[in-house]
């Protein structure tokens, strides 16, 4: 377990100095615009730190064979998370990757699907809500893995950005502390630190799950009740991304 | 839009007063609220602060304040705060802070203009204008049909006038003439100007008295008087009138108090019809009406008993017709006199006619004309002061006993306080009990008046009622000098209080405690009319129900402007759900009392209940200040 959280400290520490990298070298106009804008000072205090809660959902589990479905991201501060500036995308998934079990899942038809632009039409948007914020996920592997490999597709280069992981910090804290592991080696279940699990716990009221938009603000109000209770306003950004 | 943002809209919408409100701008308002989440303790509105949004509990709890810092309000899912700022200079009166874990919506100051603007519900709820109590109440007593239908809408012809001098055959041969059951009798001779009126030529005119079919029957030829008698001889001493402007309501509770059946209808003086109670039934069929005839033609109190279905019934209808406090109050109190009233002729009957003149006095509520279903007998006898105890003691222990006995067959339970005409304390000749209240009044003890405090509210029910008047009579002039009986009728006010709202299924105390019920008797009317009395006994007023005690106060500068009339409010607020919580009880057969349990009780009434009991809370504490104990001078 050690080596993994080294290795995430070795590559969070450097994200500015990653971004700046990337602006320079990127061969997309697109790319270069959204790396130039950087991301905050690792030691910002998180209630500077302008955020914007991102959530896919998406046909399948792997990134490599399963495609997005739909994007939200809502742009939010510690303070206050104003709807208004909600973005919601439905995205048409190349070839027949949508399934009629994510269609179960999702509540998108197919004829919603099919009438929705390519990713790539809405990618500059989606960056330019992501530019110069910090995005907020409910593990990242998703959220980050996807977009990553939408943009390989696409535009045949990398797009890797720093996120802030709920479901990490609740893992943090129900998985690797040692309390939590020695529940575990006495056999006990492993706290849930699913998205309406970790609500729960945080006394948030049950939102209908599996739909992008609703995640999206249900992780944002997730992410100001594990400030609020764990962490401080003065937390710096360093202690929070990966 | 989103199905995510639905799902919010839907949550505003599932609330007060937000369920009132179009689902288009629902929507629209939704889609630009802000999120925040505060843990618990955390300060949601900090006093004085700005502030520019209305806040929506979307989840968790949350306390507000009063600047004093004690606790305003305790508010829970579902709840809005920071109205009253919005509406005033957007500075925090009242700080907020999580007691639970909260998430708020926040509505932007905008959208709370364009809600207050585009439903009226939602207006009255915040109250841009005038309170929600008072909207709610006024709103009711438009929609009600008999309040507002006035006597005069039943009139039909004007009435046959015939002069106190005319022989007792003339007015028959005029009445068969006429085709009218009934006449007035008029008379040029004038003592009183309350009847005195002028006609079209003139000349000055007193009404005297009515006359009917039945008089002619029971006085006339019953009675063995001659064709050339004159009619001034059969009318009787007293005569009951109404105002044309009356309503309908009054005019019938007016005739069957006095146990009448036909009224003159007045213009002011001038009188222009008679109205029988035959017309209002025609015009509007109440039981009650049939039920108080029904009482007077039981010849045991048992019998009487078997009526108990049909009050209730009575009591139903008229909540569910939309009657308000004043109706049912005084259509109960009225069955509650008419079985007293009956009782008493049954004993009478069995006992023989009394030996001196009483009068069976009602205390309490009944006085008042503010019964409810649950209510216990208050009652006395006051007797002629030629009043022998050696003579007649037996007659008027039996009469006390079988009236008591009675009431408690027909429903009316023993009163607990002993407060009943079988006491021989409150069984005594009108001397005694004129003692007993210049003793109350000019040396008063906060703890000696607790028990007579229910002897301040009195009113004549059956025999001579000129005693129970002279009573009156004595509060009236004597309470509003005597500063130190105001200020110990003050006190025992204070001693019940009202609590200081709801908190999800719960009653909140002042101290944040949390009770499953409220006895809203005893937190609410009764610590309401105990302070009414107060400021009535202070100004003199001889009335006895609490609204017209209220309009007597308001004709003096006793209270500040406008709190009679919120005074009013809350009394008919508070009577109304008591009531109406007495027939959801007896529809579900259950036994009717004065308890309500707050998760039986909807957000818009809780709302208005919290306001009715901060005015009240507001009125005892200017009911201490406004009467201090005197200080002991010499």
């Amino acid at each position: 377990m050690r080596w993994f959280w080294q290795r995430i400290r070795a590559n969070t520490q450097s994200w500015p100095g990653y971004m700046a990298y990337c602006a320079a070298t990127t061969s997309s106009a697109l790319l270069a615009r959204f790396y130039r804008q950087g991301c905050p000072d690792s030691a910002t205090p998180i209630q500077d730190v302008p955020l914007v809660a991102l959530d896919i959902e998406t046909t399948g589990l792997d990134a490599a064979q399963d495609a997005i479905v739909s994007i939200a991201a809502v742009p939010f501060t510690l303070r206050r998370i104003p709807l208004v500036d909600r973005r919601y995308w439905l995205v048409r998934p190349p070839s027949d990757s949508l399934t009629e079990q994510s269609v179960v899942i999702h509540h998108i038809t197919h004829s919603a699907i099919e009438a929705a632009p390519d990713l790539m039409v809405v990618l500059p948007e989606l960056l330019e809500v992501l530019s110069g914020r910090i995005a907020v996920v409910h593990y990242r592997h998703m959220e980050r893995a996807f977009l990553d490999a939408a943009v390989r597709d696409g535009l045949g280069e990398s797009l890797l950005f720093p996120v802030v992981d709920t479901m990490g910090l609740e893992a943090e804290r129900h998985r690797s502390s040692l309390r939590a592991r020695l529940a575990g080696f006495i056999g006990r279940r492993p706290t849930s630190i699913r998205l309406a699990d970790s609500r729960r716990r945080y006394r948030l009221p049950l939102y209908q799950g599996h739909h992008a938009l609703g995640d999206a603000i249900g992780t944002a109000e997730l992410f100001q009740a594990q400030i609020a209770w764990r962490f401080f306003r003065l937390t710096p950004l360093e202690r929070l991304w990966s | 839009m989103e199905t995510e943002l639905v799902d919010l809209r839907d949550h505003l919408a599932g609330h007060t007063p937000f369920d009132d409100v179009a689902l288009d701008l629902l929507s629209d308002i939704v889609s630009n609220i802000e999120v925040a989440y505060f843990k618990a303790g955390e300060t949601i509105l900090e006093a004085d602060q700005t502030v520019d949004n209305l806040c929506y509990i979307r989840s968790g709890a949350v306390e507000v304040f009063r600047r004093g810092g004690q606790l305003f309000d305790r508010l829970g899912e579902g709840d809005i705060f920071g109205y009253y700022s919005l509406l005033r200079d957007r500075r925090v009166r009242y700080p907020a802070q999580a007691l639970e874990d909260t998430l708020i919506y926040f509505i932007a100051e905008a959208d709370f203009h364009r809600l207050c603007e585009a439903s009226a519900s939602f207006a009255d709820f915040v109250e841009v204008g005038r309170p929600m109590l008072a909207a709610t109440v006024e709103a009711k007593r438009k929609g009600n049909d008999m309040m507002v239908t006035r006597v005069r809408k039943l009139i039909t012809r004007p009435p046959l006038l015939v002069e106190s001098t005319e022989t007792v055959q003339r007015v028959a041969q005029r009445m068969t003439e006429a085709r009218g059951a009934s006449a007035l009798i008029v008379d040029s001779y004038t003592d009183d100007p309350r009847y005195t009126y002028e006609d079209d030529e003139g000349s000055l005119w007193q009404v005297r008295g009515i006359v009917s079919d039945s008089d002619f029957r029971a006085t006339v030829v019953a009675g063995g008087m001659p064709p050339d008698a004159l009619i001034g001889e059969v009318i009787g001493p007293r005569l009951y009138m109404v105002q044309a402007d009356e309503s309908v309501h009054e005019a019938m509770l007016c005739m069957l108090r006095n146990n009448v059946h036909r009224v003159p209808v007045m213009d002011r003086r001038r009188p222009i019809g008679i109205v029988e109670i035959a017309d209002i039934v025609r015009y509007e069929t109440s039981s009650s009406v049939y039920l108080v005839d029904s009482i007077f033609s039981r010849d045991s109190p048992q019998s009487l008993a078997d009526l108990l279905p049909d009050v209730r019934a009575s009591f139903i209808r008229l909540v569910s017709d939309g009657a308000d406090s004043h109706m049912v109050g005084s259509a109960l109190s009225t069955i509650g006199r008419s079985f007293t009233r009956r009782v008493l002729e049954l004993a009478e009957m069995e006992l023989g006619p009394p030996p001196v003149p009483y009068c069976f006095m009602v205390a309490g509520s009944m006085a008042r004309n503010e019964q409810t279903l649950v209510g216990d007998q208050d009652n006395a006898l006051v007797i002629s002061d030629d009043y022998d105890p050696r003579e007649h003691g037996a007659y008027f222990e039996a009469l006390a006993r079988r009236a008591s006995d009675g009431l408690a067959t027909c429903g009316y339970a023993y009163c607990s306080g002993n407060i009943m005409a079988t006491n021989p304390r409150w069984r005594q000749p009108l001397a005694v009990w004129q003692r007993y209240f210049r003793y109350w009044i000019d040396q008063p003890t906060p703890e000696g008046l607790l028990h007579s405090n229910v002897f301040f509210d009195i009113d004549s029910a059956y025999g001579d009622h000129t005693l129970v008047e002279a009573l009156q009579e004595l509060i009236a002039a004597r309470a509003p000098t005597n500063e130190r009986f105001l200020a110990a009728m003050a006190r025992n006010a204070l001693n019940r209080t009202p609590p200081l709202g709801f908190f999800r299924d719960f009653v909140m105390e002042k101290d944040g405690k949390h009770n499953n019920s409220i006895n809203l008797k005893r937190r609410g009317t009764a610590p309401l009319s105990d302070l009414i009395r107060v400021h009535a006994l202070a100004c003199g007023s001889r009335s006895q129900n609490s609204f017209e005690r209220l309009a007597d106060i308001g004709r003096t500068q006793l209270l500040g402007p406008g709190v009679g009339e919120r005074l009013a409010y809350a009394l008919e607020f508070l009577t109304m759900t008591r009531i109406r919580h007495q027939a959801e009880d007896l529809e579900a057969g259950r036994v009717p009392d004065n308890g309500v349990e707050p998760e039986s009780v909807p957000a818009t009434e809780r709302h208005n209940l919290k306001q009715a009991f901060q005015i009240l809370s507001n009125a005892q504490k200017f009911l201490a200040f406004r009467y201090p104990l005197p200080t002991f001078r010499g």
